[in-house]
């Protein structure tokens, strides 16, 4: 198994954004140019938000985690955007909700049915008021990744 | 009883379904429940129409289905775990 690729140049900051599209645009984009995905991802993250909307409101703040079909990743990894204003995305579940994300996990999964751990550590992560709050205010892309890394234990991965 | 099928699906079979699948998986062990868990895209669920028993979701379903739906954004959101939790043990209990 391939391990999880995981740094500094995934995680977005302060990334200004009118909507949905926009963000997942620039997010997806940027994993294209990285190589870890291919062109083909772009359009099929935008489809699949329309299709199966995966905003959360949580606890704390709201949250989406993107993701589509594997074969348009070359590489696993998880983008992580934090807007500079929240946009609306429709929640999961009930397409007749929308909710105000600040935080986006772009998920980029090239193995159906695995990851089992590292998933239940993402959704551990954004169970939590404290981490997505930490998440939001912290401005050093490095403590971000270390702060994620030993969250989600990607040593272990 | 009857081994139960319960399908877990969501829009990809990828991410949330994993999940979810996962949190029944430890639910029916601790029940002592034996479940057949099939985890599958939320588009697939129509050809396990004669077979399954329940269908756990975290998609939006608006076809009706011959087996209870449960939605599973809960184990997502960590908002109202325990209720969506009962919902599901009480019908695999039935």
């Amino acid at each position: 198994m391939k391990e999880l690729f995981f740094d500094e140049s995934i995680i977005l900051l302060n990334v200004a954004a009118e909507s949905k599209q926009e963000i997942l645009k620039k997010m997806s984009t940027n994993l294209v140019e990285k190589g870890l995905v291919k062109p083909s991802f772009i359009h099929a993250i935008l489809e699949r938000e329309e299709e199966f909307a995966t905003g959360l409101p949580t606890e704390g703040c709201s949250v989406a985690i993107p993701h589509t079909d594997i074969e348009h990743v070359v590489h696993k990894t998880i983008s992580i955007g934090i807007l500079k204003e929240p946009v609306e995305f429709g929640v999961m579940g009930d397409d007749s909700e929308t909710t105000p994300v600040k935080i986006v996990f772009l998920l980029a999964m090239d193995e159906a049915h695995s990851q089992l751990s590292l998933l239940q550590k993402l959704m551990q992560l954004f169970q939590n008021q404290e981490t997505l709050k930490y998440l939001y205010g912290e401005s050093s892309r490095t403590n971000i990744k270390n702060f994620v890394k030993e969250k989600l234990d990607l040593s272990q991965i | 009883m009857k081994k139960k099928q319960v399908l877990v699906a969501c829009g990809a079979g990828i991410a949330t379904s994993t999940v979810v699948n996962g949190a029944i998986e430890d639910m029916a062990k601790e029940n002592n429940l034996k479940v057949d868990l099939v985890q599958i895209k939320i588009s697939e669920v129509g050809s396990y129409e004669e077979t399954a028993d329940l269908l756990v979701t975290t998609a939006m379903t608006k076809t009706e289905y011959p087996f209870p739906v449960i939605n599973a954004r809960s184990f997502l959101t960590g908002i109202g775990t325990e209720e969506t939790k009962q919902q599901i043990l009480e019908e695999l209990k039935k």
